[in-house]
């Protein structure tokens, strides 16, 4: 263990600092320092994508990191997502509207991996939100739900901007 | 006022859903108590050995550690107590013959270490990190013993016992039969032998375990938080272990990532937590990690079938024998539960005279087998189902058309089985038809003929095409009970309690649509409490696709025994008889008299104990009521999968073409609901026959360790499904609901399995082992040249 080292980034659009060991995770820190607790831990090795956040406006799985390396960032989690009137961001609310959710563990995660792969392709067919969202894990829905919620989603978001 | 009335049926958006979706959840992990510690243990790397040491003192000397135990520490501080488990019931144990030695898990190994991942200690500490330095300075000295890691070897004579006080790795054993299968196998003009292993995998949710506690020493009380599908099972349990009443104990279950059946029993955490919490009078957390849940949670399956079939030449089954062990692991938390429905699943829709079924349950030094989605019947499904198609392949019949020959018909409903189930009632399918839903299933995927001609095309041109069936009858909503109180808010809101715990399924959403139909009042205004054993005394829990089953008769019989008061108050009030009154917009009124009308929230007032109340004489206080349903037995769901693969030659890789599912629960409540429920089934049934796969060596070590190893189907891997249904209401309770949680997962393995097998003909190759890798359908096609 070597000591605490202080912390500064902008999280969800607010400034925020802490401070923590150099070894803790980032997911650590955003759940235990930052009190944010929507972003989850699933396998803490990377690989099932619950944990994945916007780290400098690109998908990145929070379990990999060190929260030091954040120091500096801007960060966006799924408490970010929603206006702050309570409306839901668009791809919440085709979640919703389309049962792509059962268990919601790995919801956050997908939410960003989705959003993420919208960032460079707005118009995505099903095959390809197939692959995009396949770098998180899902274990209730089968899938099928959350293909036809990117969809409409992203067809929400499209109309919203033009 | 919404429009209130007819909601069953409806595809209404989940309430559930909105916390979840803006990260407000709040799951074990999240949930905060002051001055809370953490646990991590000290976990066995051998998987069969004698415990000869176990030197704590460097980790309870390490910075941040509030306690370390040993097992043998334990054992001193918290003597077991005997096993709780809840037996198979007496009229099950009268009809079946059988046999069962059930050694009890300690809550941290202090004798022998029975697999590798097997708690020997626990550190306590101020945060996680500091609790893993902590169990990283224990030391451990291990004897090594020889691992078992085959169930056909733990029961042969020279096998390395695991119990040994047991002397023997048999831990239960059973036979059930109907007719004389021994003489009508030899009757029988033709007969087909083949032994089938269905793997060990597991149910494997995002989310893993985890357990909180928290000691009021003022009265002497614990709250356990546990990620469970049965908080009134840990209750019970961690009272008697810890020498409380249960009315000091009370668990409840917060957001659940998922469960499955993984989290569908008590395991020693939930038991350890508490005793640490109150023994250090700090709250203490333990979340388990990925790693620890492959390594001590439970996996599923791992079935070792014989199976042999006697028929005609018309390929009508005359009698069916299966012998088949069960490899439970070095523990068996749930008996003979899962064993035995495997026996109870395994002649499925076909009418089959001749019937025995006999199953050893054998320990290993392997993880503990308890239930996972489906829980014995895709085990079941998976011989049966591949055993048909044998026999169509050895008589040159369409597998489909030997199905329907030997199909139960939908006018010889209820049929009677011929076995017990597992609640001892015998079996009777109640309703439904069995050869209408596979061949509307077969209609949809393009038809049988139309598919040869496709499969005969694409054979020309090298592209092997397969049609696959898997078919399953799923007895759903097992008892012993469920219960539910149903009470009338102040606020005239209606309020419901059940024992049920949801892990995703959406059941706040479900019961809430159910009680605004049996109040006639918006789903807005039912208040739903599940998962806690404060709301209600008993439950049984989520487990066998029983919640929506039982707990809907539960609040339908309240229901009506708060509205039969409800009424008697209102007509005293509106001096008319009960009998002139109906429920209408959030109140009772009298009929056919729109202005008469007294609100729920007024007649819970009137109802109030005291004075200025409105009860006739006679009438005690409140509008509350508490019924525990107990189903006379099981309903039968069931479904006809039907598959057609392409299966790739040169890379071993099956893509799945078409996928459709013909599926029968009953009156279905929420379609919305009904359906995720099947597809995500659909896709753990797929990942099990394609994908997934706990490995272990000949030493005992797991290889699959992690996400990366043990392989969880991704949105790539599942394919479009098409569902269609059927509605054969059950006779057996109010609703007429059966349930649907573990069907999608029963029959993938079978039918894909089948498809497989029906592509792969001109190689004659038999998948009769799973799962089906791509390595392995490319050693069978390099063995076997096209006939």
């Amino acid at each position: 263990m070597s000591a605490p080292v202080d912390i500064r980034l902008t999280v969800n659009g607010q400034p925020r600092e802490g401070r923590c060991e150099p070894r803790k995770l980032l997911v650590d820190f955003i759940r235990e320092d930052l009190g944010l607790t929507g972003t989850h831990a699933g396998c803490e090795h990377g690989v099932c994508g619950a944990c994945t956040i916007f780290y400098n406006g690109e998908a990145a799985r929070s379990c990999i990191m060190f929260a030091v390396q954040a120091d500096g960032a801007e960060l966006l989690t799924v408490e970010g997502l929603a206006e702050s009137d309570g409306k839901l961001h668009p791809m919440q609310q085709a979640f919703h509207e389309h049962h792509a959710l059962q268990c919601g563990f790995c919801t956050p995660g997908m939410l960003i991996a989705a959003l993420d792969y919208l960032k460079i392709n707005p118009t995505p067919t099903e095959d390809e939100i197939r692959e995009a969202i396949s770098a998180v894990l899902c274990r209730c829905t089968g899938y099928i739900n959350i293909i036809k919620a990117v969809k409409a989603g992203a067809e929400v978001m499209r109309a919203a901007k033009s | 006022m919404s429009e209130t009335g007819g909601l069953v049926g409806r595809s209404l958006l989940r309430r559930e859903d909105r916390r979840l979706l803006t990260g407000a959840g709040q799951f074990i992990a999240d949930l905060e108590l002051p001055r809370m510690l953490h646990v991590a243990f000290v976990r066995s790397q051998l998987a069969h050995a004698r415990i000869r040491s176990v030197d704590l003192s460097r980790a309870a000397a390490a910075p941040g550690v509030a306690l370390a135990l040993s097992g043998a520490d334990l054992l001193r501080l918290l003597p077991p107590v005997p096993d709780t488990q809840l037996s198979l019931p007496s009229k099950w144990r009268s009809f079946v013959q059988h046999e069962f030695r059930n050694p009890q898990q300690p809550l941290l190994a202090h004798d022998k270490v029975r697999h590798v991942g097997e708690a020997v200690a626990v550190i306590v500490a101020e945060d996680r990190y500091r609790a893993e330095d902590g169990a990283a300075l224990a030391t451990v000295e291990l004897e090594t013993l020889p691992a078992v890691v085959d169930a056909e070897a733990a029961l042969a004579a020279n096998a390395s016992i695991i119990h040994d006080e047991l002397e023997t790795n048999l831990l239960g054993a059973f036979s059930v039969a109907k007719g004389n299968a021994g003489f009508a196998l030899e009757q029988a003009p033709h007969r087909l032998q083949r032994r089938f292993y269905h793997h060990r995998y597991a149910a494997m949710p995002i989310e893993c375990r985890g357990v909180a506690a928290l000691y009021d020493p003022r009265t002497d009380s614990v709250t356990i938080w546990s990620a469970t599908q049965v908080v009134h099972w840990v209750r019970r349990e961690a009272a008697a272990i810890l020498g409380l009443p249960e009315a000091r104990v009370r668990c409840l279950a917060l957001d659940v990532g998922g469960g499955f059946g993984v989290k569908g029993h008590v395991y020693p955490e939930d038991l350890l937590i508490p005793f640490l919490a109150r023994r250090l009078g700090r709250p203490v957390r333990w979340l388990e990690d990925r790693h620890e849940h492959l390594l001590c949670s439970a996996h599923s399956r791992d079935q070792l079938h014989e199976v042999e079939i006697g028929f005609d030449n018309d390929g009508r089954i005359l009698a069916l024998k299966d012998e088949y062990i069960v490899d439970c692991g070095a523990w068996n938390p749930i008996g003979a539960g899962v064993p035995y429905n495997t026996a109870a699943h395994l002649c499925g829709p076909y009418k089959i005279d001749h019937l025995t079924a006999s199953c050893r349950t054998a320990a290993t030094n392997k993880v503990p087998n308890s239930a996972y989605r489906g829980a014995g019947r895709p085990e079941a499904v998976f011989a049966m189902e591949r055993i048909i198609d044998l026999v169509a392949a050895k008589l040159g019949l369409e597998p489909a058309e030997v199905r329907l020959r030997n199909m139960i018909r939908a006018d010889e409903m209820p049929y009677r089985a011929g076995i017990p189930y597992r609640d001892g009632e015998p079996i009777v399918y109640d309703s439904g038809d069995y050869p209408g839903a596979l061949q509307q299933a077969l209609q949809a995927i393009g038809g049988v003929d139309a598919f040869r001609r496709r499969q005969g095309e694409a054979r020309q041109r090298g592209r092997y095409l397969g049609l696959g069936i898997g078919f399953y009858v799923e007895g759903t909503g097992v008892g012993p009970f469920e219960g539910a109180t149903v009470r009338i808010d102040p606020s005239g809101k209606v309020y419901i309690a059940t024992g049920a715990c949801p892990q995703g399924q959406g059941m706040e959403t479900i019961f809430a649509q159910i009680v605004a139909d049996a109040w006639k009042v918006s789903p807005d205004d039912v208040v739903v409490s599940l998962a806690d054993t404060a709301a209600i005394p008993m439950g049984f829990g989520t487990v066998a696709s029983r919640s929506t089953v039982t707990a809907s008769a539960a609040i339908h019989r309240a229901s009506e025994r708060v509205r039969e008061k409800a009424f008697t108050i209102a007509a005293n009030v509106l001096e008319c008889a009960p009998a002139d009154l109906e429920l209408r917009d959030g109140g009772v009124g009298v009929v056919g008299v729109p202005g008469a009308a007294v609100s729920l929230a007024r007649l819970a007032q009137h109802a109030r104990p005291g004075w200025d109340h409105a009860r006739p004489s006679g009438v005690n206080a409140g509008l509350e009521e508490t019924h525990y349903w107990e189903p006379p037995t099981v309903t039968w769901s069931y479904a006809a999968h039907a598959v057609i693969v392409d299966v790739d030659v040169e890379t071993g890789h099956v893509a799945i073409d078409k996928y459709v599912i013909a599926h029968d629960c009953g009156v279905v409540v929420n379609p919305l609901l009904v359906e995720g429920q099947i597809a995500g089934g659909t896709a753990q049934g797929i990942g099990g026959i394609l994908l997934e796969e706990i490995a272990y060596d000949a030493d005992g070590q797991l290889l699959t360790g992690s996400l990366a190893d043990y392989l969880v189907p991704t949105a790539d891997d599942i394919p479009e499904m098409r569902m269609l249904h059927q509605h054969s209401p059950s006779p057996l309770n109010p609703l007429g609901v059966k349930g649907v949680g573990e069907g999608g997962a029963v029959a993938p393995p079978a039918a894909i399995a089948n498809a497989i097998c029906d592509a792969l003909s001109p190689f004659g190759v038999e998948f009769n082992t799973t799962p089906i890798t791509p390595e392995r359908i490319r050693q069978a096609v390099r063995l076997n040249q096209p006939h």
